[in-house]
């Protein structure tokens, strides 16, 4: 495992002194170390379900953030087939920060889009850390009215830390375009489904999140601004993150009480990072059922349904 | 030194000091640092007189000066939940809450009102700042929505004023899912036929800006007013440049498509008017009291809008 967050530095440590073991016993022969080795595994085991069985909220931003964890790229490749990528706004630019197109998912020709965050510091540039740009927003509008005219069901995909802020974003109406990106995913008369893989950072996120059905994955995040720039607001200083994502209930455990998360997707133990393949099935079976709830609604159905769950939205606080 | 000093001046100092004056009888423009005296300030509608710079205007002062006679009703707002998150960072939320509605004498972030404008028949909303920021929250969502319906049942235009930071921290993801919400709203007078028109007023940003506000049929905004989705500060700390002179203010987006007009508060009412009227295929507006008939100062524009208004028409204002 490459890369460890610091809540998981025991485990870091345990897992490199077990290997250290096995080197030693590689290149001396005579060494009996397995029962030594397989009882570090045990116990590296044990904390690593002792430590993602009771993440807390931060802690879940971490894992939401982490660089290994899957990404739009990785679920297209591995959940669809013929990704047809479609790029371009009409107005300005393409913006890598959305990716989206047509493909088939289980044979059936959908439209998919999502952001991308990218993998390494090359793709992370050129994806902008996920951050779409107005360009981004009137990609995904293009895409979703051609879904609309061509009856096919449209799947999102998201993680993003935000919108991006930055001066020709806002030049070119950051704002606007998220608003109509919102506006568009209440008007199509076909299925919508979204699933927060990652981060879902406030109106970057919104504007492909208003869906008839939001998942998020068990570990992922999904808030109205970030635990950083929350707690450099109420507190004037950005390291008390910690209690702020404890304040803004950014968990999927904490949004489904509130109605806002509609499944969570279990990730494989140790979170999606460990198991990316396992990981992304889940979500395929997810996007799946989905799907098949959805199946056999009329157009105006599905707007209405759309409409009536983002009004009801709200409607129940958390338990005292 | 002699005996006026002792007797006189303190005598003379005592009369000035008891003479109470209110503190608030004269304010200072927040731009050009002019002294206003308290009636010519609400006299220009929170306007510098000096330098035209747009002060703070409470909703209920800006109704006040804009429905005719100064007469509105105001429409209900459902109740949220309150404190859906329990939510406290150094104070608890509805310590907050208890706060700002003390210090605004208001009960939330928006007022909803129903009334005429130049006998236009309206629904207006406008959003309090000085309310925690006009944040938006589950009680703004609700207002917009009660004041789409309104105008939905009514069959009349909806015309908000915006004001806001953003979205309300303290309700969280709630507060974020006002924006579908109210885009909502604003679709029911989209398929009703009917015109929204947004005001937006300093500041306008965040949340707010990526939603209901910038979805308008026609987009007006104050002079200078700050209108964005990341404030100037937060993108200055990303990008690490210097930002031009005038960005994200009102006469910027103005210039690069954002905005349809940029309108002098003072100059608001009858250009909503004039607006609303022609949207709605009403007569032209008669500006002012109407004239007794027959009257010697009756411009001919002036009787022929007269006789426009008293001509039959599906939706003629009721007075």
């Amino acid at each position: 495992m490459a890369h460890y967050l610091d809540f998981e530095k025991p485990l870091a440590e345990i897992e490199g002194k077990a290997e250290e073991l096995r080197a030693m016993a590689r290149t001396n022969a005579e060494m009996d170390i397995e029962a030594e080795a397989k009882a570090l595994d045990r116990k590296a085991e044990q904390l690593l379900t002792d430590l993602y069985s009771k993440l807390s909220p931060w802690r879940k931003c971490q894992v939401a953030r982490h660089p290994e964890r899957p990404h739009c790229r990785d679920y297209i490749d591995a959940l669809f087939t013929e990704y047809t990528p479609l790029a371009g706004d009409r107005n300005f630019a393409d913006d890598n920060a959305v990716m989206g197109g047509l493909a088939r998912f289980n044979d059936t020709p959908v439209v998919v889009i999502g952001h991308e965050k990218g993998h390494d510091t090359t793709s992370r540039i050129e994806h902008n850390f996920g951050m779409a740009r107005p360009e981004g927003y009137r990609k995904a509008v293009r895409l979703m009215d051609m879904a609309d005219r061509f009856g096919l069901p449209v799947v999102t995909l998201i993680d993003t830390p935000g919108a991006y802020p930055g001066k020709g974003a806002e030049e070119r109406g950051q704002s606007e375009a998220i608003a109509r990106s919102t506006e568009k995913c209440l008007q199509i008369k076909v299925p919508l489904v979204a699933v927060v893989t990652g981060e879902g950072g406030s109106g970057g996120a919104v504007a492909f999140a208003t869906a008839n059905r939001v998942a998020m994955l068990e570990h992922s995040v999904y808030s109205v601004i970030s635990p950083e720039g929350c707690a450099s607001i109420l507190w004037k200083d950005g390291g008390r993150m910690k209690e702020a994502a404890e304040a803004l209930r950014l968990t999927a455990q904490d949004l489904q009480t509130l109605g806002v998360c509609d499944r969570i997707i279990k990730e494989p133990k140790g979170g999606a990072h460990r198991d990316r393949a396992a990981a992304i099935a889940e979500v395929g079976r997810a996007i799946a059922a989905m799907l098949d709830e959805l199946d056999g609604s009329k157009g105006a159905e599905l707007v209405q349904a759309r409409r009536a769950k983002f009004l009801n939205m709200g409607a129940r606080g958390l338990a005292a | 030194m002699n005996w006026i000093t002792n007797y006189v001046r303190p005598r003379i100092n005592s009369i000035f000091s008891r003479r109470e004056i209110p503190e608030n009888l004269w304010s200072k423009c927040d731009n050009c640092g002019t002294m206003l005296f308290h009636r010519e300030v609400s006299d220009n509608l929170n306007v510098c007189s000096s330098c035209d710079h747009h002060m703070l205007i409470t909703p209920r002062d800006r109704f006040l000066s804009l429905f005719d006679g100064g007469v509105f009703n105001e429409i209900a707002v459902p109740e949220p939940v309150h404190d859906p998150l329990h939510f406290r960072d150094s104070k608890k939320y509805p310590d907050r809450m208890k706060t700002a509605q003390k210090t605004t004498g208001e009960k939330e972030a928006m007022l909803v009102a129903a009334g005429e404008i130049g006998r236009t028949p309206v629904i207006c909303a406008a959003q309090d700042f000085s309310f925690m920021g006009g944040s938006m929250g589950m009680y703004v969502g609700n207002a917009i929505v009660a004041a789409a319906e309104e105008a939905v049942k009514l069959g009349r235009p909806l015309i908000l004023f915006s004001a806001a930071g953003g979205a309300r921290m303290q309700e969280g993801i709630l507060s974020l899912m006002q924006m579908p919400r109210t885009t909502v709203a604003v679709q029911m007078l989209k398929e009703a036929g009917l015109p929204y028109i947004v005001v937006l007023t300093h500041p306008t940003t965040g949340g707010v800006t990526a939603s209901y506000a910038m979805l308008g049929d026609i987009q007006i905004a104050e002079p200078n007013a700050l209108i964005c989705f990341a404030g100037p500060r937060v993108i200055e700390q990303t990008i690490r440049e210097k930002l031009p002179e005038g960005f994200q203010r009102a006469e910027y987006l103005l210039e690069h498509g954002m905005l349809d007009r940029v309108i002098d508060r003072r100059e608001m009412r009858a250009e909503l008017i004039t607006v609303c009227r022609m949207l709605m295929r009403l007569p032209p507006p008669t500006w002012g009291d109407l004239p007794k008939p027959g009257s010697e100062e009756l411009a001919p524009e002036a009787l022929d809008a007269i006789s426009a208004a008293k001509a039959p028409h599906p939706a003629k204002p009721k007075k």
